[in-house]
């Protein structure tokens, strides 16, 4: 088959590898319609994740169409289902508290070691992400093989456009965790930081759990445009100064809740603040490694913090006082995706959410290492870039 | 930090033995717990054939069952050769712990014993306790390199196949084809 493999910093190369196979009874094998390039993705692209291997698959969003099954598996052949990025087993005690991602059996039992090394305790499996969660291959392939088929996969309705269901595997379910994780009550403000798809989505799910404003903060043109769509009120920290515009918007209060979505590409995974400072004096910039502590700051006293952004080793400079001395309470973690999969597909079927405004560009599977391009050139335009497998390659 | 005091006499200490700081110099001991969604008697009946363990223990080559409380086990060891000792259970408490020694010719004396405590609402805490004894000789060289390369993690490792398969009937593999998976086995 065809897959989007990684061979080192910003290089990822369309290759063709060997199609995989059912290995264990609860397997099953997808044929992908379509897939995602996640930000999360280009911090592989832009090589900051170690255990990183060359020809490594990329892709943890994504669909398609169920062609085998394991004995053990409960999906037919023929059905259209949406993965979860993370690999969770359903039958260990947090897959039972609905934890998914902090699930004890998805990761391979050697793999666990540098979780267990880093966190204290190995976090679940995830699609395409290094080999720290686990090695396993993504789906920016033609064909995936899909651990636990029975617990991940969510089966959607025959006849659904990809695009309106597709990012149930990662990016909705994880603004609609941001926006639950800040303990919303009516009439809040809560402000976000940083209007990624994680951001925008979690802008969509503070409405609709009785915000009453929602203040986006970003400073790519286009991407606080589509916040302001969905009823944001937009601060754009190059024109402004964030944390004076939201007092003055508060009334000197601060939000009720914060939300950061911004997160790992200021930080990076797992790497000590040496580095983190490294990066940060080099080209990333200092607005974005003081998200989380900008929020933290403008939070109003005995606030909530969520943070769905991904932080990997340690940051420099938390503003552990204020944290205390405010009484603020912080809630975050890797999405647990299976759990909120059902709900949010009514959602989408009701109409009451829509996904697919995101999306600025659809390119065949060929195409994928110019869409990471793309992605990672002009973030401000290019909001979403999907591929499918099946799409011709345009004539250059 | 290393004391003059045994290991029996730590103060106002509720710690396992085996997270101890002084170090018993004539032998190795390690412990490694592990929690299994599953009831004691099913992992204890699991554990008791020897033979369901080639499955969930790296290294292991064979373990061949010689009678109801004797078993030999054949480890890989370098330059394609393989080393090999019988075990003798010398203690069984149905559905609690299991207990064994290396039979005396072994090069290296080892013992263990595995522990499964049923806990409320999470299943069973399960604990296996390690000792073997550095051996001398040129092949104790050897083997004690095999038995050294981390005990510790190999020990974790096993213990999380396990539990992987009796939660959830598989050994979890990120494998993407068989011959993948038997290339990670090799």
């Amino acid at each position: 088959m065809r897959a989007l493999t990684w061979h080192g910093k910003h290089d990822v190369r369309v290759d063709t590898v060997d199609d995989p196979e059912i290995i264990n009874p609860r397997d099953a094998i997808i044929k992908i319609t379509a897939t995602a390039i996640c930000g999360s993705d280009l911090h592989l692209y832009d090589g900051y994740i170690p255990t990183m291997k060359a020809g490594d698959i990329l892709g943890h969003e994504f669909m398609g169409e169920v062609v085998e099954t394991g004995s053990k598996s409960t999906l037919q052949k023929g059905q259209k289902v949406v993965v979860p990025f993370t690999i969770a087993c359903g039958s260990c005690y947090h897959c039972g508290k609905h934890q998914y991602s902090a699930c004890d059996n998805g990761n391979p039992a050697d793999n666990q070691d540098i979780g267990r090394e880093l966190y204290g305790q190995p976090m679940s499996g995830l699609f395409g992400y290094s080999h720290m969660t686990g090695g396993y291959a993504g789906g920016q392939a033609e064909y995936v093989r899909v651990p636990f088929s029975d617990v991940g996969p969510i089966v959607v309705p025959d006849g659904i456009e990809d695009e309106k269901v597709l990012f149930l595997s990662d990016i909705l379910p994880t603004g609609w965790m941001a926006a639950e994780n800040a303990q919303i009550e009516p009439g809040d403000t809560v402000a976000v930081w940083g209007c990624g798809p994680v951001g925008l989505f979690a802008v969509q799910s503070a409405f609709l759990m009785g915000a009453a404003r929602v203040i986006a903060i970003d400073h790519f043109p286009h991407r606080l445009e589509l916040a302001r769509k969905f009823g944001a009120e937009a601060i754009n920290f190059e024109e402004s100064k964030t944390y004076e515009a939201l007092m003055e918007m508060t009334g000197g209060i601060g939000p009720d809740a914060v939300i950061d979505a911004v997160g790992l590409e200021a930080h990076g995974f797992f790497v000590d603040n040496v580095i983190d400072q490294i990066k940060a004096s080099m080209f990333l910039g200092t607005d974005r490694t003081h998200s989380i502590r900008q929020a933290i700051l403008a939070c109003r006293k005995g606030g909530r913090v969520s943070m769905p952004a991904v932080y990997g080793g340690f940051v420099d400079k938390f503003p552990l006082g204020a944290f205390m001395e405010k009484g603020l309470t912080l809630k975050t973690g890797q999405t647990h995706v299976q759990h909120y999969m059902p709900g949010l597909l009514n959602a989408i079927l009701e109409g009451k959410i829509d996904t697919t405004f995101l999306i600025s560009h659809t390119l065949p599977l060929e195409d994928a290492p110019k869409g990471y391009k793309m992605f990672h050139d002009n973030q401000n335009e290019v909001t979403k870039v999907v591929l499918k497998p099946d799409l011709a390659v345009a004539a250059e | 930090m290393t004391s003059d005091k045994t290991l029996a006499q730590r103060d106002h200490d509720d710690a396992p033995v085996t997270t101890s700081k002084s170090a018993d110099p004539d032998r190795t001991l390690l412990a490694e717990a592990i929690t299994i969604n599953r009831p004691a008697q099913e992992l204890y009946d699991f554990w008791r054939n020897p033979q369901n363990l080639v499955g969930i223990m790296e290294n292991i080559e064979a373990i061949e069952v010689l009678s109801d409380t004797r078993s030999r086990w054949t480890v890989k060891a370098p330059a394609d050769g393989h080393v090999s000792w019988e075990s003798v259970i010398s203690d069984d408490v149905p559905g609690r712990s299991i207990t064994w020694q290396s039979a005396p010719d072994a090069d290296v004396a080892n013992s263990g014993r595995i522990e499964f405590h049923e806990v409320d609402g999470r299943g069973t805490v399960v604990r296996a306790t390690i000792a073997y004894e550095p051996p001398g000789g040129a092949l104790g060289q050897i083997i004690a390199k095999l038995f050294q390369r981390e005990p510790r993690i190999q020990t974790r490792r096993d213990l999380r196949r396990f539990k992987q398969l009796m939660e959830t009937g598989e050994v979890a593999t990120a494998a993407r084809t068989k011959k993948q998976l038997e290339e990670e086995k090799a």
